[in-house]
């Protein structure tokens, strides 16, 4: 090596970068994106415990893909585990035993797909919660909101049709009830289920046909909504909370490289470590102690994991209505559930546009809001929930039954009342208590901290003292927006002729009103009136 | 000596006596009386009739009736046999503490002795299945997966997968099977107590309970291992889906929270 070349040569990774930026480019690319600031707040970091369960899942998935075998041939089983020795089962379950059972780490990796899947949901649950109680589904967002919910909904069925595949009793038990589902559509509901089953249910096609879904159509449609759905999150750049010098116009945070792309990396494995360490120590989904599947046995206390607790639920309050009109038949009691169910999650799924249809607020927002500064939409989404939760109590009313000694029946009624009244009592209670925290946000700002101290006055009155915010403080609780409440255009417009208003112009009139009136939000604190309380002698 | 003759005037002379009266015909009592119903002959056999008519009578007529006819509180008993007193008495349930749905499992208050001999009282009253030989329950051989199969096809219903028990209509629920013990399972089957039909010989036979028997002890019983490690209960999804928000979906919460309180601080210059 002379001296000469080496004072002129760049440095080995200088002159990689240099390649690979001659052929894809990614200077520029990586100049954009690599100084892209995020926010810290752990509320931000709920979508990546999705985004890294969900790589887990597919990393995991792989690994059994390599032993599994959609088939539902049956064979007889040989292997190590006693209690099923002899047992005629589909290859589907033999092979998920022998997973279980025999393949090196095939439990481990079984049990870690598993817990990661759930977690995956109630991680989409609670991020898409975080996004709706915060309004950062608001424009830009929009788009954003949808992929967000659609992930959730295809995660559903990804699930589903997932822990589908072992052909064991209990997701037999579950795979029947989708049938009797499609069954109970009106016309097609019979055509459809032999389409999907490839005739008469189980047949021999479902394990085969689950698997291609399970393993290549729906996880290919989430990774291109996932990858969509990071590109948005760079374009139009990460939300945060109110405070100083953070406006709609800028990012406060850490920059992507090397902050966050070591915080995110480290997160990755923690995220990681957690699922494994509940994959190795407790136990999901048995096989072995469910049994293969056989149309004709069922068990007690099946139920569908909990992202589907909801369906089972609807099905399992709803009574068993029934018409029967020229020699057919139209179950109700199947097919009203069915209908409820995507518009349960349909209303979550649509509420960004209704919004903002009703507030008429078509700018760009960038700042995440504190729920109590939204009443209605926060009590919306309580009510929302509670819907959600009381029909999960409805999918386990067997198991509440046992665990607390009450009657099926009466959990059955509780549930049937308390899915229309719980979410009105939610939705009442938590206007309340929003617009009670607004209340005391104003309290703080105008008259500072309550610190427990109580002074005496030489004239003998008693006072507490209360200590003044700071100013970063008191800008964080006064800073948001807050809408005037929309009216009605006069009755008669300037020439004394009855003007003409839409049905749609006053329902729309009403519901902002119910976002704005008076009584729907407490207007915050002016420096005026701050102005006055300091100028006065302290304290009141 | 002098101490205790100067005290048998004593007002409280005559409790002492008793009680240790009680106490010794109880202890010689407790000492003889199982050597004495372990006789397999006729008169053995006819003194637990009565000593069982005696126990009955104190424990069991109030609801029962006095002869075993049944009463508005509780069913006949002539018929049942001794298979379904051995079960009822045995697991604890009777005498039951207050009408319910369901009369639970519970401590079981009387020795096996008192309960043979009420078995023995109740089988006189009429005849049916009589408790089981060890012969006759013993899984010892038994075929685990032809059980499991014929668990699942006829118990799980209402037991689950495994045994853990499920609810039934109005408050009523099929038990738990952990613990119970191979003979309780046995007359169990054979006797159909409380809300559970009987599955006499002739539908299932002798063979077929001793598989379902020796299954319910491999997959629920303290010798059954859960190669996944914790079982949740053996509840199914439900237990799982709990688990997973609260330890899983908890655990990385807390784990965000403190990556995101332990942030990047600015260089102090």
């Amino acid at each position: 090596m002379s001296t000469v070349t080496n004072t002129k040569k760049a440095p080995a990774g200088e002159r990689i970068a240099d390649w690979a930026d001659g052929r894809l480019g990614i200077y520029t690319l990586a100049k954009a994106n690599m100084r892209k600031i995020f926010p810290d707040h752990w509320s931000f970091m709920l979508g990546e415990v999705c985004l890294y369960s969900f790589l887990i899942i597919i990393l995991t998935g792989v690994y059994l893909t390599l032993f599994f075998h959609p088939s539902m041939n049956e064979v007889e089983y040989v292997g190590p585990y006693v209690p099923l020795q002899g047992q005629l089962m589909s290859e589907a379950f033999n092979s998920t035993m022998h997973i279980s059972f025999e393949v090196r780490g095939g439990l481990l990796i079984r049990q870690i797909h598993h817990w990661a899947a759930l977690i995956f949901l109630a991680g989409m649950f609670v991020h898409m919660m975080r996004v709706f109680f915060t309004g950062a589904f608001r424009k830009p967002r929009e788009i954003n909101w949808l992929f967000g919910f659609l992930l959730f909904f295809l995660g559903m069925f990804t699930g589903f049709t997932g822990y589908s595949l072992p052909d064991d009793l209990l997701s037999g038990t579950g795979v029947r009830f989708m049938q009797g589902a499609i069954l109970s559509v009106p016309i097609v509901g019979t055509y459809l289920s032999m389409f999907l089953f490839g005739g008469e249910f189980p047949g021999g096609d479902f394990v085969a046909r689950f698997y291609s879904a399970h393993v290549l159509l729906l996880p290919g449609i989430m990774l291109g909504l996932v990858v969509a759905h990071l590109i948005l999150v760079f374009v139009h750049k990460h939300t945060h909370f109110e405070g100083p010098g953070r406006t709609n116009k800028n990012v406060v945070g850490m920059p992507l490289l090397p902050v966050y792309m070591a915080k995110a990396g480290g997160f990755f494995f923690l995220v990681f470590g957690v699922i494994a360490v509940i994959a190795a120590v407790a136990s999901i989904n048995p096989i072995w102690a469910l049994g293969p599947y056989r149309p004709d046995q069922v068990s007690t206390g099946a139920q569908p994991d909990w992202y589907m607790g909801f369906a089972e639920g609807l099905i399992r309050v709803m009574p068993g209505w029934e018409i029967n009109l020229w020699g057919h038949t139209l179950v109700l009691g199947v097919f009203i559930p069915l209908v409820i169910f995507p518009l349960v999650l349909g209303a979550i799924a649509v509420y960004p546009f209704i919004e903002s249809w009703i507030t008429g607020d078509k700018r760009e927002h960038h700042i995440a809001q504190r729920p109590r500064n939204a009443p209605t939409r926060t009590a919306f989404g309580v009510a929302w929930i509670t819907a959600y939760m009381i029909m999960l109590v409805g999918g386990g009313n067997d198991l509440w039954a046992t665990h607390f000694h009450l009657s099926i029946n009466a959990i059955t009624w509780f549930v049937r009342i308390f899915f229309f009244a719980g979410p009105v009592i939610a939705f009442i209670i938590t206007k309340r208590i929003c617009l009670g925290l607004q209340r005391r946000d104003k309290d703080k700002v105008l008259h500072g901290r309550e610190s427990g101290i109580i002074k005496r006055l030489p004239h003998g009155e008693f006072v507490e003292v209360h200590q003044p915010l700071s100013q970063g403080e008191r800008y964080k609780l006064t800073a948001h927006e807050q809408y005037e409440p929309a009216e009605l255009p006069p009755a008669v417009d300037e020439n004394g002729v009855e003007r003409k208003i839409g049905r749609l112009q006053k329902l729309r009139v009403k519901l902002n009103q119910g976002y704005y009136g008076a009584d729907n939000q407490v207007a915050k604190p002016t420096a005026e009136e701050f102005r006055e309380i300091e100028s006065g002698h302290g304290h009141h | 000596m002098k101490k205790l003759s100067a005290r048998r005037r004593h007002p409280l002379a005559a409790v002492v006596v008793l009680l240790l009266a009680l106490a010794a015909t109880g202890g010689l009592y407790a000492a003889f009386a199982p050597a004495g119903t372990a006789k397999a002959d006729e008169t053995a056999q006819s003194l637990a009739i009565e000593e069982g008519k005696k126990l009955y009578s104190v424990g069991c007529a109030s609801c029962h009736g006095t002869g075993g006819q049944g009463t508005s509180d509780g069913p006949s008993l002539v018929g049942v046999g001794s298979a379904a007193v051995d079960f009822q008495v045995g697991t604890g349930r009777m005498p039951a503490q207050q009408p319910g749905a369901q009369v639970p499992r519970k401590k079981v208050i009387y020795t096996q002795a008192e309960i043979d001999q009420l078995a023995a009282y109740v089988a006189s009253l009429g005849a049916g299945p009589a408790i089981p030989k060890p012969g006759q329950y013993n899984p010892e051989g038994a075929d685990i997966a032809k059980g499991g199969e014929l668990f699942r096809s006829n118990c799980a219903q209402c037991h689950n997968f495994t045994g853990e028990g499920g609810a039934l209509t109005y408050g009523k629920y099929a038990p738990s099977l952990e613990g119970v013990s191979p003979k309780h399972l046995y007359e169990a089957m054979q006797t159909g107590p409380q809300n559970m039909p009987s599955f006499p010989d002739t539908t299932m036979p002798e063979k077929q309970k001793k598989d379902i028997i020796a299954y319910v002890q491999a997959v629920n019983s303290d010798k059954a291992d859960n190669p996944g490690g914790l079982k949740l209960g053996g509840l199914g999804p439900v237990s799982e889906g709990l688990f997973a928000w609260i330890f899983g979906l908890g655990a990385l919460i807390a784990v965000a929270v403190w990556v995101a309180a332990h942030t990047a601080k600015a260089k102090k210059s």
